[in-house]
């Protein structure tokens, strides 16, 4: 019987118990390696921490706030502003979901959010990010006038169709267009139901002018010949935490922007802030052509109880 | 045999002809690469293309292209491997066509970009969710099928013409011996050629098939009335294949007068082209008749505009003279065989191909003039698209680059496959000259 169980025991363990000691082995030694040199490394991100004690600046950052840093760890950043304000520009407002109402009821055909939107985006008069439509939707109902600018969709076709990435939708709601980008195919202008897209035929305005300057994503400045633009819902106006410029030169109280995700509207001309989801519930909003599927980030009040007499445009 | 060789390479040489119609194109070439140079200093402003009508001539003429250079598949595949034997003759020619054709359409597309600079981007940042990366694929490589199908049967021909050489312009016996690959009718050599050919033909079928679809789908993946159409690839393939054959037959008729083929391109091969012809024109006038008479029957609002704009406001002219005189004037005229004798089918394929031609304007441009939306406080040139001097010249340069490519084709190579020519008569070229 002994005799059995030791030969048992020798016919098993020999090889098992090698090959299983040495594969522990290794693995002990494989830990050990491991741990050892996540030890050496954390040891030398902590002295490298440790040594970045030079003296302490206070700076002032891009959106007004001072902030104290280590001298040491400043780093300088790329000199290229274009580059800069284009990688920027691609990222959108962290938390943000722009969103747009206007209230058909109140516009008067005034267009000077036309002009303010020209000027701040160098457009010359016939270009329009935004137009006032005289629209009349049958022969019975009575005609009304309608600010219409890019519904910056959230399932935009003209995003869909670009071969570049040039234009692009952004986690913040806003379709943007990257002009240094732009091969001018102009497909996306094919693609846009809202017929909202320009482009730059000739020698945008004031070319001469701007010659040199600094590209601006969120702008659209300076317009570039051969490339698309339009409405960006005043993305500059967005970061620096100001209404867009249309909504700011309405005299006549159309326009309401703000952001989805507070539920919060403001009103360009009273500057009064009003929830968002109780102005579209209460006021019967809609969206342009929703049949379509883009699904638009602009709603419309319909043009009920207008208190002033529908003036037909001049030309 | 030594008839067929001198007839069929009696073409290849320099002669005064060749050099003032050479001349003429080059001139002209000169001349409209002026307004390109004018497009390029001062952008797409010198079209007539506006905010509104934002795809104009350029882009009509690009579905064109595309729709033209269809044709090598049609005759080389469809009907060569269904072995129709008297397609032999034609395959040359519409494979040159379809090579020109396809070649310049990439070009046709770069005059339409307002930063033609930046055309590298579009591989550099390609975004294969665009249909347009879709279509500079399958252009892409429908043209290199179509050049090796030009290049491959050639082989043999080059190899007679080098061995055989005559009083060939000295220069090209070089480019011949090069071009044959050292062609020596071998069994082995033979078996290699004909299996490619045949893979080839096979896959010029989907690539074909696909240019146009994709090309379609340009306009078909939009929301616009006139476009949002689910049959616009078999659509735009039928017509295309109008195109191409009118446009094979005009170069059939043109080869057989100046380059003396009388004996090759006979009677028989344009009664045949003609009833092709009829057969793809009716199947192009079904889709016209589903396209039309689907959304004009329900006239929703965006359709309604459209079709009235076509067929009886501003569109109306050409919009009937194309169906009328571009489809079914020719269609009752050929199912007569007097119609079918080469220079009436010729001058009714004239009419195809012109119509052909303005059927894609009219595709383009009356969509366009008219978007969901309202046209408002604009100027008058952004609502009437008007192509411009400049615009209609730059259109014209991608002509004569065409006609360019198929005059040097036609000048250099034999028209003709000789080979083919030869075996279909129960010849061997190669072992006669050899003997």
């Amino acid at each position: 019987m002994d005799e059995n169980t030791v030969s048992n025991g020798n016919e098993q363990d020999p090889s098992k118990s090698s090959r299983r000691n040495f594969l522990k082995n290794i693995g002990l030694l494989g830990a050990g390696v491991t741990a050892g040199a996540a030890a050496l490394y954390s040891g030398d991100i902590f002295e490298k921490k440790k040594a970045a004690t030079g003296e302490s600046r206070v700076l002032l950052t891009q959106d007004n706030k001072l902030v104290e840093v280590d001298s040491l760890e400043m780093k300088a950043l790329a000199t290229n502003p274009t580059k800069m304000m284009l990688e920027k520009g691609r990222e959108g407002i962290p938390g943000k979901r722009w969103a747009m109402v206007i209230d058909l009821s109140k516009c008067r055909n005034a267009r000077r959010c036309i002009t303010a939107c020209q000027e701040a985006h160098q457009l010359k008069p016939e270009q329009y990010h935004l137009n006032t439509l005289q629209m009349q939707d049958n022969a019975e109902t009575a005609p009304y006038h309608m600010p219409k600018n890019c519904q910056h969709c959230d399932n935009p076709p003209c995003v869909a169709v670009c071969p570049v990435d040039a234009t692009y939708k952004r986690g913040d709601g806003i379709v943007l267009i990257d002009n240094e980008r732009c091969i001018g195919c102009r497909f996306c202008m094919a693609a846009c139901p809202y017929s909202a897209r320009i482009f730059q035929w000739t020698t945008p305005k004031d070319a001469g002018k701007h010659n040199g300057e600094a590209y601006n994503v969120e702008l659209n400045v300076p317009q570039k010949l051969g490339t698309i633009s339009k409405c960006l819902f005043s993305a500059d106006r967005c970061r620096d935490e100001k209404l867009p410029y249309c909504v700011s030169a309405c005299p006549n109280g159309v326009y309401y922007f703000g952001d989805e995700n507070e539920d919060a509207v403001t009103n360009g001309t009273t500057k009064e802030t009003l929830r968002l989801s109780k102005l579209l519930r209460d006021n019967g909003a809609y969206q342009l052509m929703p049949e379509l599927g883009t699904k638009p980030r602009v709603y419309y009040l319909p043009p009920k109880n207008r208190l002033f007499p529908f003036e037909p445009s001049t030309d | 045999m030594e008839k067929i060789i001198s007839d069929l390479s009696h073409h290849i040489r320099l002669n005064k002809g060749f050099f003032l119609w050479m001349g003429f194109l080059g001139l002209a070439l000169i001349a409209c690469l002026y307004a390109y140079i004018q497009q390029l200093r001062y952008g797409l402003g010198v079209t007539g293309m506006r905010d509104v009508v934002s795809w104009g001539l350029y882009i009509s003429n690009f579905v064109f292209f595309v729709a033209s250079s269809l044709i090598g598949m049609l005759i080389s595949a469809v009907l060569g491997l269904i072995g129709m034997k008297w397609v032999h003759p034609i395959t040359r020619i519409a494979e040159t066509i379809a090579v020109a054709f396809a070649a310049v359409a990439g070009l046709v597309i770069v005059m339409d970009m307002g930063r033609p600079e930046r055309l590298a981007y579009v591989f550099m940042y390609a975004r294969f969710q665009s249909p347009i990366l879709w279509d500079v694929t399958v252009i892409t490589t429908y043209f290199v099928i179509s050049f090796l199908l030009l290049l491959l049967p050639m082989i043999p021909d080059l190899a007679v013409l080098y061995k055989r050489f005559g009083n060939l312009p000295g220069w090209l016996k070089p480019v011949y011996k090069a071009l044959s690959l050292n062609w020596c009718n071998l069994p082995e050599q033979n078996r290699i050629i004909r299996r490619s050919i045949y893979i080839l033909l096979i896959l010029i079928i989907p690539a074909a098939l696909s240019i146009h679809t994709v090309t379609s789908w340009l306009f078909a993946f939009t929301t616009r009335s006139g476009w949002d159409s689910t049959i616009f690839g078999p659509y735009f393939v039928s017509g295309a294949f109008v195109a191409g054959t009118a446009a094979v037959i005009i170069a059939m008729f043109f080869f057989r007068k100046n380059y003396k083929l009388q004996d090759y391109l006979t009677d028989l091969h344009f009664n045949n082209m003609g009833k092709v012809l009829v057969l793809v024109a009716f199947v192009y006038l079904y889709f016209n008749i589903n396209e039309y008479l689907v959304p004009g029957y329900k006239l929703k609002r965006a359709d309604a505009v459209h079709l009235r704009e076509l067929m009886s406001g501003q569109f109306a002219l050409i919009f009937w003279l194309v169906q009328v005189c571009g489809l079914l004037i020719p269609i009752i005229m050929m199912l007569f065989r007097r119609m079918r004798k080469p220079l009436p089918l010729t001058i009714i394929s004239a009419a195809v191909l012109l119509g052909a031609w303005f059927k894609r304007y009219l595709i383009v441009i009356p969509t366009m003039s008219h978007p969901f939306l309202p046209v408002q406080h604009v100027p008058e040139n952004f609502k009437v698209y008007t192509p411009t001097l400049t615009e209609i010249a730059i259109t014209l340069l991608s002509f004569i680059l065409v006609l360019i490519i198929i005059t040097l084709i036609s000048k250099f190579f034999p028209v003709i496959p000789i080979v083919e020519t030869a075996n279909d008569k129960g010849l061997d070229p190669l072992k006669s000259i050899e003997s």
